[in-house]
């Protein structure tokens, strides 16, 4: 007898952990490319292709690949709440990447955000310095529905002119902070949003004007 | 059957040569270049099956960025089929599996050696430039405290002083190649050792330009359409060189020669370097003013199937 088990435990020690992902090198370089391609030319979307990966809830698949993508044990990760209280999502997350779980966004290489709707402050991450500006935080935000929040217009490196960028759901201030974000450049954090299959990322690079409502 | 050939056979290579924890090391800088663009990332440049110079970098960054349905181009000096192109297509056609072409309008990615095809670059297209020197102010201060120093602060006075100084020697700014440039207003940066020729493709390019220095352990970027200024004076504005001759196989004009010699009397002509351009040119119908001389069809190639694959 071992009391001490809660229900959760006892639910992750019986099913069986989640599948990364079937091809690991031609999956993740697709995923790679995608990633690639949506930092290069903010704004703009492109599609992951996700096979059959069912991570635990509330990890999404198009967090799961990005995760399977991008990190490993050089990376330590930063979880919101609602993944971090997930048993089931750090065992797959331990599992498959390898990656430190960290409670301090500062020290984070990378932060998942399933909740992005209350999400703390850009700034809680590590913003890099001026010598080594490379060593900020990626955050990347989950369960995005691209076009139907408020606009924003996006300027600078990837952008021919101009182009409008909507996603949600974001904190109240969340594009303030974007713009402080950027004025600070090359300092500071980038962005990757991850929808149901689409995926779409803002680097610090990006000049962000507020269309007016 | 060779001791190489039996060990071959019992395992391929994993995809494009590289372990996967080096391909995401890798990747994970690349994005971080492209988010930054201009700024060298350090990145834990791997031992390659190729000495330094051979283009450790730019194979490390195409092996990364690789997937099984691309085609690679692989130019050195503007050329499909010199020593270094030939090795390296062949090293990823080994290891990769992959589709290779000569023609830049087919290629999804293209590595390079030291020059941009003449023809414009797609926004489909990724070219990866092999870099010797990432720093472009390392010829002037040698410390790498000192210069990360200043491109923190953006302290570039000193490279205004060198070209400066150019022209006080000579009368004009002298430096040919490995032009510096300013990246979106902000980084100082070398542009691999292209000819200043090229430096008006990397500004505002369709293509995302992806540089790999494998000694210097470096990794930098530039996305698409990005203000990349080439580095002047008021009084002595940039320019790229002149050729007062068109290519002497096809005609061609505006486009960068290399200068062949052709026979122990001083015979010489000067051709495209980018073969590529040029035998599309030819087989167009373009003819330029020595395209019949003997000697230099022998060296140009009569037609297309004679260089091509």
């Amino acid at each position: 007898m071992e009391p001490s088990i809660t229900t959760e435990n006892r639910a992750i020690r019986t099913a069986p952990l989640a599948a990364g992902f079937a091809d690991p090198v031609h999956d993740a370089q697709g995923c790679f490319r995608a990633i690639m391609d949506v930092m290069a030319r903010p704004g703009t979307r492109k599609t992951l292709e996700l096979g059959k990966l069912t991570p635990p809830a509330p990890l999404t698949p198009a967090a799961a690949a990005i995760a399977l993508t991008l990190f490993d044990y050089d990376t330590p990760v930063w979880l919101d709440r609602p993944l971090m209280q997930s048993d089931a999502v750090k065992a797959f997350l331990r599992f498959h990447t390898v990656a430190p779980i960290l409670s301090e966004p500062v020290e984070a290489a990378f932060a998942l955000v399933s909740e992005p709707g209350s999400m703390i402050p850009l700034t809680s991450f590590n913003q890099g310095s001026a010598e080594y500006p490379d060593e900020s935080t990626t955050v990347i935000l989950t369960g995005q529905v691209f076009g139907k929040a408020q606009a924003v217009t996006l300027e600078g490196p990837g952008i021919k002119e101009k182009i409008s960028f909507s996603t949600g759901p974001t904190p109240p201030i969340f594009w303030d902070q974007v713009v402080s974000n950027n004025r600070q450049f090359p300092r500071g954090i980038d962005l990757v949003f991850a929808g149901e299959k689409e995926i779409a990322a803002l680097p610090r690079s990006t000049r962000i004007t507020l269309t007016e409502a | 059957m060779s001791d190489t050939a039996e060990n071959y056979d019992q395992g391929e290579y994993n995809f494009a040569y590289l372990d996967e924890q080096t391909k995401r090391m890798i990747r994970r800088a690349i994005l971080k270049g492209i988010a930054i663009p201009g700024y060298q990332v350090p990145f834990a440049s791997r031992e390659m099956p190729m000495p330094y110079g051979w283009g450790t970098g730019g194979v490390q960054v195409t092996a990364a960025i690789l997937g099984k349905d691309d085609c690679l181009k692989m130019i050195d000096q503007g050329s499909d089929d010199t020593t270094n192109a030939v090795s390296l297509r062949g090293f990823f056609e080994k290891t990769a599996g992959i589709r290779t072409t000569y023609e830049t309008s087919e290629a999804t990615v293209i590595q390079t050696r030291h020059r941009i095809p003449e023809k414009d670059l797609t926004d489909d297209q990724v070219i990866v430039f092999q870099v010797p020197i990432p720093e472009p102010l390392r010829f002037l201060e040698p410390r790498e405290t000192e210069t990360r120093k200043m491109h923190a602060l953006e302290d570039y006075g000193l490279m205004h002083v060198k070209l400066y100084e150019d022209i006080a020697k000579n009368g004009h700014i002298a430096t040919t190649y490995a032009y510096p440039v300013k990246v979106n207003d902000r980084y100082v940066m070398d542009p691999s050792p292209t000819p200043k020729f090229d430096n008006p493709k990397i500004d505002e390019m369709a293509a995302l330009q992806l540089y790999g220095a494998g000694r210097e352990k470096r990794i930098y970027a530039i996305p698409p359409y990005t203000k990349v200024k080439s580095l002047d004076f008021e009084d002595y504005p940039f320019e790229v060189q002149k050729f007062d001759k068109p290519c002497a196989l096809c005609g061609a004009r505006n486009v960068y020669l290399d200068e062949v010699i052709l026979d122990d009397r001083g015979g010489r002509m000067f051709v495209c370097s980018d073969s590529n351009f040029c035998e599309e040119r030819r087989a167009a119908g373009h003819v330029g003013p020595m395209a019949a001389d003997p000697a230099a069809v022998q060296i140009g190639g009569s037609s297309q199937e004679e260089t091509a694959r």
